[in-house]
Order: C-alpha cells, then sequence, then structure tokens
C-alpha cells in the first residue's frame, strides 16, 4: 500500500505492506535508526515518536495508519546543536549505553511541550511507561526536570 | 516479533465498516487504538485476513454528559477521559479508575471500545462497565442492539459481540452527587494490568444505612464480575468496622481466582479482602 507522511518536517512516501509497522517503516525505509526497537509489543518505550504531536508507541501503530500525519523521531527535535532537553541529559549523566534514550527523550519533550508545568510526581508517572536497563532512572528525571525550564514562556519546541 | 499479513482498510462510515467485516466470515477484525491488537498480532495470537482501522469513523469519540448519564463513544481514548474535568463529578469512579490504564503513550491511543471489546479480566473498564452497568450499543449487518454489561463479557477475552459488530457507544447510567464510592487496584509497577481492583458505590437513605451497593472486582475471575453475596451484606446496614471486616471476609470467601505466573489464587483473594475493606473506609471518610 501506498503511505504519504510527514517525516521530520519532510514529505515522505512509501510503499509497504499493511503488516510493516511503523517503527519498521521509519528505521527502513527512511533509514531514521534513532528510533529504536526492543521489546516490539508495547511494553519498553524505545520506539517512542510523536504523531501529530502526541507521544505513541511506534511498535503499536501500522505504517498505513499514518496516512497524511506528521510523525516526528528523535532525529526531528534538533538541528545540528542539541536541543535543552538533550543538553541536559548529557549534563547528568541520564544516559549510559543509549539504548533507551530516543524514547525518553521524545517522551519528555511531548510531556513538556504540552504540559511545561509537570511537577517531578508527573514526571515520574510518565516515565514510568519506559524503560531503562543500565543508567538508573534518577538521573533521567533530574535531567527533565533542569529542561522543564526551556520550555516555558516561549512555547519552545 | 513481526505481525503476520493482513490486509488494510479504512472505511470512513460504521455502515461500511460493518459490511468489510461482514464480507470475511469471521476472518476480518477491527482495529481502534491498536494497543491490545498489535501486542496480539506480534505474538500472532491473532492473524486475521483483513484489519478494519476505526480511524476515519465519525461522531464516535464524544464524552457526553447529560441527566441521563455519561456516554462515550467507542473510539473516546484514555487520554480523553483523563483530561475531561467533568467527570471528576459527572462519573468520579470512571474518571479514578482509568487513571490506573497503562502508560502515557498507550493513554495517546488505547480506546474505551478496544478495551471493552478485548475483554481483559484485569482491565479496569470492564470492571467499570460491569459495576456500573453499564449498557453497550453494539452495530452489526442485522442492524443496532443494546446490551448490558452482565451479558456482554461471556469469558476470557471473550464477548457477546459478533464477527461483523462494532461497538460504538458505552453508556453509564446517571451519577447521584452524594454517591459514595471507591476504585482500588494493586499492580507491581504503575500501569501494569491489576492483579486484582475492586470498584464499588452505594447511596445512603435518610438513616444513613447503604441502599444498592454495588462491589465489582477485576483480576480474578474469567471477566469482570460482581460480589452479590457482599453487594447483600451491605445494603441496608451502616457502615462500621465491624461491616467492613465482615464484608472484608465475605468478598475473600465469594472469590475463586486462578493461580498463575503472577500470583497464588490465595494470594489475590487476600487482595480482594484487603482491597474492598480499604474502598469502603475510603468511601466513608
Ligand atoms: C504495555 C501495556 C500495558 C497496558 N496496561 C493496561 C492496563 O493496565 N489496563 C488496561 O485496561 N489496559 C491496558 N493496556 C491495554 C490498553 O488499554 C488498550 O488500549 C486497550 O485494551 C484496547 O484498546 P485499543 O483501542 O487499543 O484496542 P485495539 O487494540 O485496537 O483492539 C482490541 C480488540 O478490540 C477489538 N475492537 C476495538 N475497537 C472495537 C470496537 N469499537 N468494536 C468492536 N471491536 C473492537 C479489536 O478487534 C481487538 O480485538 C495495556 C497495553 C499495553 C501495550
Ligand atoms: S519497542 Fe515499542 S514499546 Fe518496546
Ligand atoms: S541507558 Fe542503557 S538502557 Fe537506558
Amino acid at each position: 500500500m501506498h503511505v504519504k507522511f510527514d517525516l521530520n518536517g519532510r514529505p515522505v512516501a512509501s510503499d509497504v505492506e499493511p503488516r510493516t509497522t511503523l517503527a519498521d517503516c521509519i528505521r527502513n525505509d527512511f533509514g531514521q535508526t534513532g528510533t529504536h526497537l526492543a521489546c516490539e509489543h508495547g511494553v519498553c518505550g524505545a520506539c517512542t515518536v510523536l504523531v501529530n504531536g502526541e507521544a505513541v508507541r511506534s511498535c503499536l501503530m501500522l505504517a498505513v495508519q499514518v496516512q497524511g500525519d506528521k510523525v516526528v523521531t528523535v532525529e526531528g527535535l534538533s538541528g545540528d546543536e542539541l536541543t535543552p532537553l538533550q543538553a541536559a541529559f548529557r549534563k547528568h549523566h541520564a544516559l549510559q549505553c543509549g539504548f533507551c534514550t530516543p524514547g525518553f527523550i521524545t517522551t519528555a519533550h511531548a510531556l513538556l511541550s504540552h504540559e511545561p508545568d509537570a511537577d517531578e510526581e508527573r514526571i515520574r508517572d510518565v516515565l514510568s511507561g519506559n524503560l531503562c536497563r543500565c543508567t538508573g532512572y534518577v538521573p533521567i528525571v533530574e535531567a527533565v526536570l533542569e529542561a522543564r525550564e526551556s520550555y516555558r514562556g516561549s512555547g519552545s519546541k | 516479533m513481526k505481525p503476520p499479513i493482513f490486509e488494510y482498510a479504512s472505511p470512513s462510515t460504521v455502515a461500511e465498516a460493518v459490511a468489510l467485516l461482514a464480507s470475511r466470515d469471521g476472518s476480518a477484525k477491527v482495529i481502534s487504538g491498536g494497543q491490545s491488537l498489535m501486542p496480539m498480532l506480534a505474538f500472532r495470537l491473532a492473524a486475521p485476513e483483513l484489519l478494519v482501522d476505526l480511524k476515519h469513523l465519525k461522531n464516535l469519540d464524544a464524552i457526553s454528559i447529560g441527566e441521563d448519564g455519561v456516554r462515550l463513544g467507542a473510539k473516546v481514548r484514555w487520554c480523553d477521559i483523563e483530561s475531561d474535568a467533568r467527570l471528576a463529578v459527572s462519573h468520579p469512579l470512571l474518571a479514578e479508575a482509568i487513571r490506573h490504564v497503562a502508560h502515557y503513550q498507550i493513554r495517546n491511543r488505547g480506546t474505551v471500545g478496544g478495551s471493552l471489546a478485548h475483554a481483559d479480566p484485569s482491565a479496569e473498564m470492564p470492571g467499570v462497565a460491569m459495576t456500573c452497568e453499564a449498557r453497550m450499543t453494539i452495530v452489526g449487518s442485522a442492524g443496532s442492539r443494546i446490551e448490558a454489561a452482565a451479558d456482554f463479557f461471556t469469558g476470557p477475552l471473550q464477548t457477546s459481540l459478533q464477527p461483523d459488530e462494532i461497538l460504538t457507544e458505552v453508556h453509564l447510567p446517571p451519577w447521584p452527587a452524594a454517591r459514595r464510592w471507591a476504585f482500588l487496584e494493586f499492580a507491581r509497577r504503575k500501569g501494569d494490568f491489576a492483579m486484582a481492583g475492586v470498584a464499588l458505590h452505594y447511596d445512603l437513605d435518610g438513616t444513613g444505612r447503604i441502599v444498592d451497593a454495588h462491589v465489582g472486582v477485576i483480576g480474578v475471575a474469567d471477566r469482570p464480575i460482581r460480589l452479590a453475596a457482599v453487594e447483600t451484606m451491605l445494603n441496608a446496614n451502616r457502615l462500621d468496622d465491624k461491616l467492613i471486616a465482615a464484608a472484608s471476609a465475605k468478598a475473600r470467601e465469594s472469590v475463586d481466582p486462578p493461580s498463575d505466573i503472577h500470583a497464588p489464587g490465595a494470594y489475590r483473594a487476600a487482595l480482594v479482602a484487603t482491597l474492598l475493606a480499604r474502598g469502603l473506609k475510603k468511601s466513608a471518610a
């Protein structure tokens, strides 16, 4: 089936089998391998992307379901510079192997874009759907808390 | 972890969707949020020939609140319920129960209709529907019908939905402002399916006695169930520590949960007793 959507700000199109997940389409057809796949059944959050601004698990969506939609992956969040959120992850050592990081970054970005006043409890609640097997969650929460300021006021993206 | 081969259609009306489902002799399946079906496909526990996506169907995503209660369109998502401040008054039990469903990203896609149709025995929405005597509107080739929750859930992951039928709406009866209620569940981690959960509500008569007690439990049987013996014990009585202890003991002996990798049956029964006691206390606070 032919599918057309907007990926990280540019129009893309592909012929996919209906069973192709959005995650596989993004990675294999468009080479955007920042979106990681671990469990492939919805429990780890590594594959999180934004569809029309909302964080979703790209292993639980079909590519054909984003026809006409706007999809943003971790690659689409920054230009040449790290975003304040990414810089805060680096500063707080919020990643070790980095496998889970794209999922945490996209999820935290969606949260802070919609709820720039999210408190620590809300941040922990939202991040509870993402698994990290090596860093530990404390530095991740600290990084998100620090980056929160950059989402306030300007309606920063 | 790759889904099996299937065809895909995204019709724009309920009638077209029903016709597509009917055209395949039971081998077509609806996909709504996909948050239960996609894992089932990944594990190849489901292998439909055709997926019929509800994405483009209109008028199935409204939350309407009126004198006759709360109506949720089948495509209402968990995040829609979470962000609708009216529900804290119009149906606090629903609002509280849905706070326990899954995680952020899943809540952005998962739907009320999908959860009811999936009928996981541990899921919150089926538990609320059962406890509150919800009525489902179902549309199929033969027309539309309304089914009570008690008849809708027929077994583990099983409902009375026929292969050519779509659930379009669930209706929860009106919620009196003074109603007492509680929803409590126990899960190992936030957002996981409950090992057991209790939903309850009742009203008080002029003398402070319980009338019309509803006590439902999830995670302890092949479907969400009501505990009639506990309800009978509560009705026409004043809630005090003695009644709470007796109701809690009655709840424990009223359930017979199976043992599985997550917990032995006796542990789940003990959870029900504890959650009921805590719930009753909370309802009176
Ligand atoms: C990691 C994880 C954790 C989760 N934790 C919880 C939890 O704690 N509690 C909980 O309740 N759920 C949980 N879920 C499931 C989630 O809530 C699902 O969203 C929900 O069960 C199904 O809704 P859906 O719209 O995604 O349905 P889908 O996955 O699209 O469909 C599920 C089933 O329902 C059928 N169906 C869907 N819509 C209709 C309709 N309108 N008419 C007829 N049939 C229909 C489909 O054919 C399919 O058989 C979890 C899911 C994941 C991946
Ligand atoms: S790979 Fe999608 S949630 Fe784990
Ligand atoms: S940094 Fe290794 S899994 Fe999170």
